[in-house]
């Protein structure tokens, strides 16, 4: 066996732990997308008259909008009449855990998130969307004391619909793009959170969301405020079954820091990626947005994506307040035959703002991982930085990993750094770690997450392990 | 412990090791000398089992195992270990995370329970001291931005903490300063034991003044030419290769 072969067989293909279904009754809209379906998800959830007319005019929008084609792989068919664009647990308005289905209370068990141990130890409050329907947020009284609104999405526009109303659609309007415009008319639920002026939330704030039911899609919509002074750190997680058709996964994500204000969101996307011959899969087609609306405001995300059979996403800041900061860090590991095509976009509108990128790819088997990221200086933002680090590994022989930079400086007071490596495991370092007692496949691991440290460090400490863990895994022939 | 037997290794269709013969016994510690590319290098990366070179002819035995036999990991876990003539440096993990991610492979080999953090903090201290490495070495990732002599120590911390039957040195003295050389010598010194072995590699008689070997070895065009006591060592200081390229040749 050659030392390529051998490296490629210790990493071909490992199965997915979340693949397991759970039989729960569900609630499920017939297949198909007309006016009707968004009139009978807007009833379902029993949404005011407003709710229901933004999401008809996002569905018109939809109706004359095209795919997108400039993405760095061949978009696939998506059949939109396919889809059941809801999907809900038939015991619905749960007012605690108590009234969860235990079974679903298992899944998420199962998922590593013990809602009722996180609810006692962590001080992590979670928010759980399963298809469709948010069933538990945690820890709410809590938050609830120092003004913290976090909720479903669903729960948001009930009982804060002054705030929805002031912000939804702000970041990303409803003709962003296709995938965009489809999640206004379509979305089920999400996370909503509103952090008021000068209040620091006292924990991370978490949503997990999983796809369970087939023939699903899952549209969900987050919207975030951080208030003046306030800070927040958010982390998301995703899984879903795996099934030998593809689903699709569009979200929504608004961001919006007012002055001085801070959010941190990280997101750890595992979504089942396909089997190796790239049969089944999530068409991930996310947009997330955030903007620094006020001054010295910060905005910083961390994904570390490794999951679905396509990512295309691009989480993004618009530096609007003087002095803000956006920041992206991003590790992409594909393999098999995953297709991602991430990165973000920095735009630079206010005076003296700074974004940086780090963006660390890993290509192994049969994928293709691109980099798209667009730095924009306007003529508006002197004295504005970006520095751009876009690394790629590549192992094996039959992966690829590209580059899109795409910039723009109006200003002469503004500078954009810009560096770019592509580089392969090298053998000695194999060998140096075997010759530590280390096989292949924990030296590839360990040697991949030394080059991933530099995003991994970003995100919070327990996820941070988990990311860890979950990128061994990812890369290991047999799982734990 | 370690028998070698007419072993003949080549990379790139070159010819390398061509039948190399070499017993070392538990508590001896052997030293190999011989100029610059004359395969001290290949021997110790064939014996730890290095996937570039191709062995051609011979056998190794190692604690009566066919150590050819042996991924290099499960050499190492049964208790080969080198110390390389150029540690690599591996970006982002960190020297802890390495030396306890391979002290538990190799612990979990000999079926001994992995250390708790403290008992491993507790290991890393005493061996750290011993070869006198400073602890913002130890917390930075492997090897990496290390100056020469640095690399050097850290071989040797590693060597101290999987505490294995047989190491092999590959030059750990080039590069190190007087200081460094002594320190290194008495951490080896400390690590010896009647059930250990060493194979020292080096080009300077000096480390052998420290670390003093119960047989030198010649190695000459990928073979054993000759083998004697430590004067042989000092013979070479004397007179260099040439009369023995002489001898050889004429021979
Ligand atoms: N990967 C390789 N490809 C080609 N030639 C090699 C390779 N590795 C070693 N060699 C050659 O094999 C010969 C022996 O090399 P080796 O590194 O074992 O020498 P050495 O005795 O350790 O020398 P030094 O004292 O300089 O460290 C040299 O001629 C070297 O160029
Ligand atoms: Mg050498």
């Amino acid at each position: 066996m050659s030392k390529d072969e051998h490296l490629l067989s210790t990493l071909a293909t490992n199965e997915y732990d979340y693949g397991f279904t759970t039989n729960i009754e569900m609630e499920l809209a017939p297949k198909g997308l007309n006016e009707d379906t968004i009139r009978y998800i807007s009833e379902k959830k029993n949404e005011p008259e407003w709710m229901l007319e933004w999401r008809l005019k996002a569905f018109k929008h939809f109706l004359q909008m095209s795919m997108p084609d400039w993405q760095n792989f061949p978009m696939p068919e998506i059949d939109f009449q396919g889809i059941s664009y809801f999907a809900a647990p038939k015991k619905n308005q749960l007012k605690s855990l108590d009234e969860v289905d235990p079974e679903l209370l298992d899944t998420f068990n199962k998922l590593g998130i013990p809602l009722e141990e996180q609810k006692l130890l962590s001080g992590v409050a979670v928010d759980a969307v399963f298809d469709s329907v948010s069933v538990a947020t945690t820890f709410r009284e809590k938050l609830a004391e120092q003004g913290i609104i976090f909720c479903s999405f669903g729960e948001a526009v009930q009982n804060h619909p002054e705030l929805v109303k002031k912000y939804l659609g702000t970041v990303v309007p409803q003709t962003d793009n296709v995938f965009a415009a489809l999640n206004a008319a379509v979305f089920s639920d999400g996370s909503f959170a509103y952090i008021p002026k000068g209040v620091r939330c006292p924990m991370e704030l978490s949503t997990y969301f999983r796809i369970n039911s087939q023939n699903t899609g899952q549209f969900e919509r987050t919207l975030l405020v951080a208030d003046e002074g306030s800070y927040v750190s958010y982390l998301e997680g995703c899984t879903a079954p795996m099934r030998d058709e593809n689903q699709l996964h569009a979200a929504v994500v608004e961001l919006i820091a007012l002055d001085n204000a801070e959010i941190k969101y990280s997101t750890v996307q595992n979504w089942y990626p396909g089997d190796k011959e790239g049969k089944g899969g999530i068409y991930n087609f996310v947009t997330k947005r955030g903007i620094c609306k006020g001054k010295n405001s910060k905005i910083s995300w961390t994904q570390v994506e490794t999951g679905s059979a396509i990512t295309w996403k691009y989480p993004s800041v618009i530096l609007k307040g003087d002095n803000s900061v956006g920041e992206f860090y991003s590790v992409a590991l594909t393999r098999n035959k995953q297709l991602a095509d991430t990165g973000t976009k920095m735009i630079h509108l206010g005076k003296n703002t700074r974004s940086r990128i780090i963006s660390k790819g890993i290509s192994a088997g049969n994928s293709h991982n691109s980099y798209r990221g667009q730095v924009s200086i306007h003529a508006s933002a002197p004295g504005s930085r970006n520095f751009t680090q876009c690394d790629s590994l590549l192992i094996g022989d039959r992966c690829g990993a590209h580059t899109f930079p795409y910039i723009e400086n109006r200003n002469s007071s503004s500078v954009i750094e810009h560096e770019a490596t592509t580089s392969k495991i090298a053998e000695d370092q194999i060998f140096y770690l075997n010759q530590r007692g280390i096989d292949t496949e924990k030296a590839v691991a360990l040697i991949v997450n030394g080059y991933a440290s530099e995003v991994l460090n970003k995100l919070p400490m327990e996820f941070a392990v988990e990311a860890r863990k979950l990128l061994a895994v990812s890369l290991d022939g047999s799982v734990g | 412990m370690l028998k070698i037997k007419n072993l003949q290794a080549k990379v790139d269709d070159k010819e390398i090791l061509k039948g190399i013969d070499l017993e070392i016994k538990a508590g001896e510690i052997h030293a190999i000398m011989g100029p610059n590319g004359s395969g001290k290098s290949t021997l110790a990366s064939v014996l730890a089992g290095n996937p570039g070179f191709e062995i051609t002819g011979g056998e190794a035995l190692f604690e009566g195992k066919d150590l050819l036999d042996l991924a290099p990991e499960e050499r190492a876990r049964e208790g080969l270990f080198l110390a390389f003539q150029y540690p690599v440096e591996i970006p982002g993990v960190s020297n802890m995370t390495f030396l306890k991610t391979a002290l538990e492979e190799i612990r979990t080999h000999k079926g001994l329970p992995p250390l708790s953090a403290k008992e491993f903090m507790q290991l890393l201290k005493q061996k750290q001291e011993l070869v006198e490495l400073k602890t913002s070495l130890v917390n930075r990732s492997v090897n990496e931005g290390f100056s020469g002599g640095e690399k050097k120590r850290n071989e040797i911390l590693q060597l101290a903490m999987l505490e294995p039957k047989l190491a092999i040195l590959d030059e750990t003295d080039s590069g190190l300063d007087i200081d460094a050389l002594r320190v290194v010598a008495a951490g080896v010194n400390k690590l010896r034991s009647e059930q250990n072995a060493f194979l020292v590699i080096t080009h300077y008689q000096r480390l052998l003044d420290y670390i003093v070997p119960d047989v030198v070895h010649i190695l000459f065009e990928g073979r054993i030419v000759k083998s004697g006591s430590k004067d042989l060592a000092l013979q070479l200081e004397e007179k260099g290769y040439d009369w023995l390229r002489e001898e050889v040749v004429g021979g």
